[in-house]
């Protein structure tokens, strides 16, 4: 995902001494190169900062998915790769943007996006699918959740709620807002929301760009009430999550989380964290991946500190959407399992990620294995697709959104029911 | 350049579908604004020229479906099919390079504007000679008047990029440097 950079005074610094003696822009002009700037900080969410001064650096830069969602017949199904035994075809297409996933009681499947205004339906009719624009003119809405009839819908900066959503989809009315006391910052504003066990829903906010100190209201996961009252802080030293599930056995949270840009290739890793108790710190900006002490912002200070997470997800890999599986279609190794969304990696020279990976987790909650599930999004270190989300249906399937060409794919087991387009 | 536009248009025209109107009819208003030759004499409109086609692509999307503001061009793009924003895009990309600007360069405010320029590593991103990269634009030789208008709207939040780096970027940037910064890029060529 595209992750935003942030400020490393020092390497700025170094960027500013070094861009004096480099040809670039000064060099072009037939006038006197001028005297280095006068320091000044890029701002926090820019994706330069941090960024070192080398070549293989600066070919890197988040990379932006074309606009318009690929044609039914182009998408990329024949390349994508499932485990012997598993089947994976085209759940519904033509979603420009498809990203986080909610799916009703009724079987109603819900799409938000980032880089558009929409939110999308997927109905299925006696296996025929269509897709339906139900909320449009929002304004990043990445994140949807449902419960008890009412669709929730997370845009950059407020949550707004659809009740009775089955019922009026053909002519749905404007979201009401029921949250709104959210900072506006572009750099990890947008949000993936769920609602756990405790009939909370649950609303991350960013640390607002790569590696930055910030105020209170940042880099956190809140919880509140289905009416948007009783907000608190749930946890904190939360850099970006963008996805996160219960536990079905101990009720736990967990929750992926983007380690930083820029600190090396291999380094620091995507976390996969558990909430144990309310009000845990998980050490971003500090500490990342349990026991790397930021060289910028760690200073004076102790990874010991922090919960260490209970995996890691790769370097720069976006690890994304997770849930866990509870259902029965699959082999019996996958119960309780999380199948994870990895975006893919744009902060590295050799794109990793790019996939949804399997974790199985020992009988105290920690991580035994972590395992390639759906692979082939990733060609001669080019995208072909990019998964963003996963939800399992009613049936025990398992859905993937696909933002790059705006599609969900779903992915069964066993003698293939082949569903109708 | 001439040959180059004519080998363009001929490309463009055996791409396109039958129909009533030929590429060369439906793209001419385009052209009376935004210039014959990439070059646009319009004030506050931009030149196509030697544009990236991805981000071409990419805002003509946005047009169509009104995530980027601008009345005449939500009209015009209003009713193009994805082939067409498509076929529009990748004519806009053959278009020639703005040409270079007849008024000439300010010293004092050049150097100020590349300092900008370095400070704010816009080069990472539009390459060195910031003729742009796939959904970046290029931003080299680019009208000063639209660069201003732009970089201002960025800066205020009032135009969203499809993604947010603009706005980012534009934050630490103050308002009275945006007049050198888009001097000095609308006279790199």
């Amino acid at each position: 995902m595209i992750d935003t950079s942030f400020a490393s005074r020092r390497l700025l610094l170094a960027g500013v001494f070094f861009s004096a003696f480099t040809l670039c822009a000064a060099a072009q002009q037939p006038a006197t190169p001028p005297a280095a700037p006068a320091a000044q900080p890029l701002p926090p969410g820019s994706p330069m900062i941090g960024r070192p001064d080398n070549e293989a650096a600066a070919k890197l830069a988040p990379v932006a998915p074309p606009p318009i969602p690929a044609a039914a017949d182009k998408l990329p199904l024949a390349k994508l790769k499932v485990p012997a035994g598993f089947n994976i075809e085209v759940y519904a297409s033509g979603m420009a943007n498809a990203r986080s996933l909610a799916q009703s009681d009724k079987g109603t499947v819900f799409v938000g996006s980032r880089l558009v205004d929409k939110v999308y339906a997927i109905t299925d009719k006696d296996g025929r699918k269509s897709v339906k624009v139900i909320a449009s003119g929002l304004y990043r809405p990445n994140g949807v959740a449902f419960k008890d009839g009412t669709l929730y819908i997370a845009e950059l900066s407020k949550v707004s709620k659809i009740e009775k959503i089955d019922d009026v989809l053909d002519n749905p009315p404007k979201p009401t807002v029921i949250y709104d006391k959210l900072p506006k910052d572009e750099a990890h504003g947008w949000k993936f929301i769920a609602i756990g066990p405790d009939d909370k829903l649950y609303v991350p906010v960013g640390q607002p760009g790569n590696n930055v100190l910030h105020d209170a209201d940042h880099g956190q996961i809140r919880r509140m009430n289905l009416d948007g009252t009783g907000a608190e802080v749930y946890a904190v030293g939360v850099r970006n999550t963008v996805g996160f599930d219960w536990n079905p056995e101990t009720k736990q949270l967990y929750f992926t989380d983007n380690g930083r840009d820029w600190l090396s290739e291999t380094v620091p890793e995507d976390e996969l964290n558990r909430v144990t108790k309310a009000g845990e710190d998980f050490g971003a900006p500090f500490c990342y991946q349990g026991n790397i002490i930021d060289q910028e912002l760690g200073w004076g200070k102790d990874c010991k500190n922090y919960t260490p997470p209970v995996g890691l997800m790769g370097p720069h890999t976006a690890a994304l959407g997770m849930r866990f599986y509870t259902g029965s279609m699959f082999p019996k190794q996958y119960k309780n399992a999380i199948f994870v969304a990895r975006h893919g990696s744009w902060n590295k020279s050799q794109k990793q990620g790019g996939d949804v990976v399997v974790v199985k987790l020992n009988k105290d909650g920690t991580v035994k294995s972590v395992e390639p599930f759906l692979t082939g999004f990733i060609e001669d270190n080019k995208y072909v697709g990019r998964p963003v989300d996963v939800m399992q249906l009613k049936d025990g399937s398992l859905l993937v959104s696909d933002d790059w060409n705006g599609a969900v794919y779903r992915i069964s087991y066993g003698k293939q029911k082949v569903a109708a387009k | 350049m001439y040959k180059t536009l004519t080998a363009a248009l001929a490309l463009a025209l055996l791409t396109l579908p039958a129909s009533a109107e030929t590429f060369q009819e439906r793209a001419a208003p385009c052209l009376a604004c935004h210039g014959e030759r990439g070059t646009s004499e319009t004030e506050n409109t931009p030149s196509l020229g030697g544009q990236q086609a991805p981000y071409a692509l990419i805002q003509l999307f946005m047009f169509r479906e009104k995530l980027r503001l601008f009345e005449p061009m939500n009209e015009m793009a209003k009713s193009l099919t994805d082939d067409d924003l498509r076929t529009f895009s990748d004519f806009i990309a053959t278009l020639p390079k703005p040409a270079v600007p007849t008024d000439a360069a300010d010293t004092a405010r050049m150097a100020r504007g590349a300092a900008l320029a370095n400070q704010n590593r816009c080069n990472t991103c539009h390459n060195p000679d910031y003729s742009g990269k796939e959904n970046v634009p290029r931003i080299a030789g680019q009208r000063e008047d639209y660069l201003a208008k732009t970089l201002a709207e960025y800066k205020d939040n009032s135009r969203h990029g499809y993604d947010a780096t603009m706005a980012d970027v534009m934050q630490t940037v103050a308002k009275d440097q945006i007049g050198d910064l888009a001097h000095y890029l609308a006279h790199q060529h």
